[in-house]
């Protein structure tokens, strides 16, 4: 990409941001998260506030934490010190309580992480009939719904195995669409793609961006970030050190680690 | 802009005739190399040398019907008519004639069990109930109670014991490994060290060992006026035995299984016990279908050491059978007979399972 197509989708993303962070109700909020691997410092001080609906896009160099901080929303990874709200509800407690937070929660991850061993369509039910004991039937509805949502319904009897890496994206994401979580994490989406399947991807996300849904992203897929994001997040060494609309990011970064970043990221 | 010059591919074209049939196959896979055709030659030598033997033996000078007399007038053939004589025992060893419909019975539901699982007429769940219930069904067909008469342990014997003693084991001895893996892998230091224990302990010992004890020792521990008889103890040690191997085969399944899989669950809101029978399991067993089903094999040609505890199971039976002083110096068709049926059985069995590797698409990668 160049940085003409980038700057030009720039005033659009800015106004979304302003009424995402003004008027509506915060989904997500960090409140001095600390987060230790053994004696490594993984997580420092992070507070963040997510707004409902927000698009936020979280880029930064490898080991700076950014699949750490998205995986503690859905208490993939566990926090020793701090607070992390998800609709006011904190996420701590017995295990049903952070199970039932986490319900809000859905996630896609990097690997696609889908079952070898079940058909697409069993996949994508596999959840609404077991954890929300949705009848089978209805299961394949929505199932259905959202599998064609990605572009894919005609491959609901298939096995992951038989897909593109592009196509297994999509039912990941359609999956987890099937829990109809509020809030969807994205960690590197579209880093295990050839890059010919990138763009099918990415405009699923960029619909999805566009239903109102709360996403936090991480990615390095820029021009993303440019057109999609309300607020940038760039973390280096476990901490949120600049966080931006993506027009500001791009054009006025303010920390010298970001400005190093982006250079070496958009020159390639 | 100019107009794209528009790409044509080109056309397939046939393999050089050279690169096809059967003597090209040879020369580049048979007798590629001194080394392979030395090999291939011998091969071929000692085809040349015994097969022609082993068929006067087995089938043109062999005696087919009558008694001893009749095979003693051709001593360079087999004396297929010994086999027929004693067919009865080595099958059912001496379960009594009136009953031995009971026999028949249980290898009838095994063999419609088995059909209808290789022609996968037999699914799921279905199918696992429906195996899991077949040690039930085999020691009542053969022992008896619940409307039938009751048949003393001491009459069983044959191929009839062996299959029982096998199949029982590998049955309930598959969700025991199954539970002993998962053990394994607990948050909880006391089931895990348990687990531990369990399989070491009787994976460090042989099955001898372990038959003896059970048939010997474990009523010395037993409390008194408890009571198991001597068969349910053997066949305890043989799943105990058997249950150690299966958990360690699982074992590997379950340590291979990608941490995502787990991830992708919980982020569905999938409880921890509905993702290892949901996910996990289907999963790790699939991946160690073959060497289950080489723990199956091994299983079935472990019953023969029965014998040392006083069972008479087919090769028990064999061997008393080539005692016969009536039909004494025709141990080797006796044995023939015996490595022929052990050899079909675990072959299947290990068809079956390549069958099963290759057709499920899991597996195809
Ligand atoms: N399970 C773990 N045990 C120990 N250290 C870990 C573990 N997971 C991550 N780390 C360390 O924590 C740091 C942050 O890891 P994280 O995966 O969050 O980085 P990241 O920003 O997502 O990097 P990447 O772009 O490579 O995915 C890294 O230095 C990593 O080595
Ligand atoms: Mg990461």
């Amino acid at each position: 990409m160049t940085e003409n197509t980038l700057n030009s989708e720039v005033k659009n993303s800015d106004t979304i941001d302003n009424d995402a962070t003004n008027n509506k109700e915060i989904t997500i909020e960090f409140k001095n998260v600390n987060k230790w691997y053994g004696d490594f410092h993984a997580l420092k001080d992070i507070n963040l506030k997510v707004h409902k609906g927000e698009r936020i896009v979280i880029c930064g160099p490898s080991g700076s934490g950014k699949s750490t901080l998205i995986r503690c929303i859905n208490h993939l990874e566990e926090i020793q010190e701090g607070r992390i709200y998800i609709d006011q509800q904190e996420l701590a407690g017995s295990e049903k309580q952070i199970d039932n937070v986490c319900r809000e929660v859905g996630m896609v991850f990097q690997q696609f992480n889908l079952f070898p061993h079940m058909t697409i369509l069993e996949n994508l039910c596999l959840a609404p009939v077991w954890a929300n004991k949705l009848p089978q039937i209805e299961a394949e509805k929505i199932a259905l719904k959202h599998l064609h949502r990605v572009g894919i319904g005609d491959q609901a009897d298939k096995y992951p195995g038989q897909l593109s890496g592009g196509q297994q994206q999509r039912v990941a994401i359609a999956r987890a669409l099937c829990m109809s979580p509020k809030i969807l994490l994205f960690d590197e989406p579209t880093s295990a793609l050839d890059p010919e399947m990138i763009k099918e991807v990415l405009d699923v996300m960029v619909e999805l961006a566009e239903s109102g849904i709360t996403m936090i992203c991480v990615t390095h897929e820029m021009g993303f970030a440019q057109s999609v994001a309300d607020r940038v997040i760039f973390m280096d060494v476990g901490e949120i050190i600049e966080e931006k609309a993506p027009y500001e990011f791009f054009n006025n970064p303010e920390m010298d680690r970001t400005q190093k970043f982006l250079e070496q990221i958009l020159s390639n | 802009m100019t107009n794209p010059t528009i790409f044509v591919p080109k056309p397939d074209r046939e393999a050089p005739a050279q690169a096809k049939g059967f003597l090209h196959w040879l020369k580049h896979h048979v007798f590629n190399g001194w080394f392979n055709s030395a090999l291939a030659l011998s091969l071929i030598a000692i085809i040349v040398l015994t097969v022609p033997q082993v068929i006067q033996w087995a089938f043109i000078k062999a005696t087919w019907v009558g008694d001893s007399a009749n095979c003693k007038t051709s001593p360079d053939g087999a004396c297929w008519s010994f086999i027929a004589a004693k067919f009865r025992v080595l099958m059912v060893g001496v379960y009594p004639a009136a009953e031995s419909w009971r026999g028949i019975v249980g290898a009838l539901v095994l063999a419609i069990l088995i059909i209808t699982t290789i022609t996968n007429h037999l699914k799921g769940k279905v199918l696992i109930v429906a195996w899991l219930l077949l040690p039930v069904f085999g020691y009542w067909i053969i022992g008896g109670g619940f409307g039938l008469n009751e048949v003393d342990q001491s009459s069983w014997g044959g191929l009839m014991l062996s299959v029982l003693l096998a199949l029982v084991g590998i049955i309930v001895s598959i969700p025991l490994g199954i539970v002993l893996a998962l053990g394994r892998f607990s948050g909880s230091p006391i089931t895990k060290s348990l687990c531990i224990g369990f399989i070491e302990t009787v994976r460090g010992v042989p099955l001898i060992t372990i038959l003896f004890m059970s048939s010997v020792m474990m009523p010395l521990f037993l409390p008194p006026g408890f009571i198991i008889d001597n068969m349910l103890r053997i066949q305890t040690g043989m799943i105990f035995f058997s249950a150690a191997y299966v958990a360690e085969v699982v074992r590997g399944g379950l340590q291979a299984l990608p941490k995502g899989q787990f991830e992708a669950a919980s982020s569905l809101g999938i409880n921890y016990p509905k993702t290892l029978y949901l996910i996990v399991l289907p999963q790790a067993l699939r991946h160690v279908l073959p060497p289950l089903i080489g723990r199956c094999i091994s299983m079935f040609k472990n019953t023969s050491l029965v014998i040392i505890v006083g069972l008479l199971d087919f090769l028990g039976m064999i061997k008393s059978a080539s005692l016969d002083s009536e039909w004494l110096g025709f141990e080797t068709e006796a044995y023939v007979f015996g490595a022929v049926v052990y050899f079909s059985i675990c072959y299947s069995l290990s068809r079956y399972g390549a069958h099963l590797e290759k057709s499920d698409p899991v597996l195809q990668k």
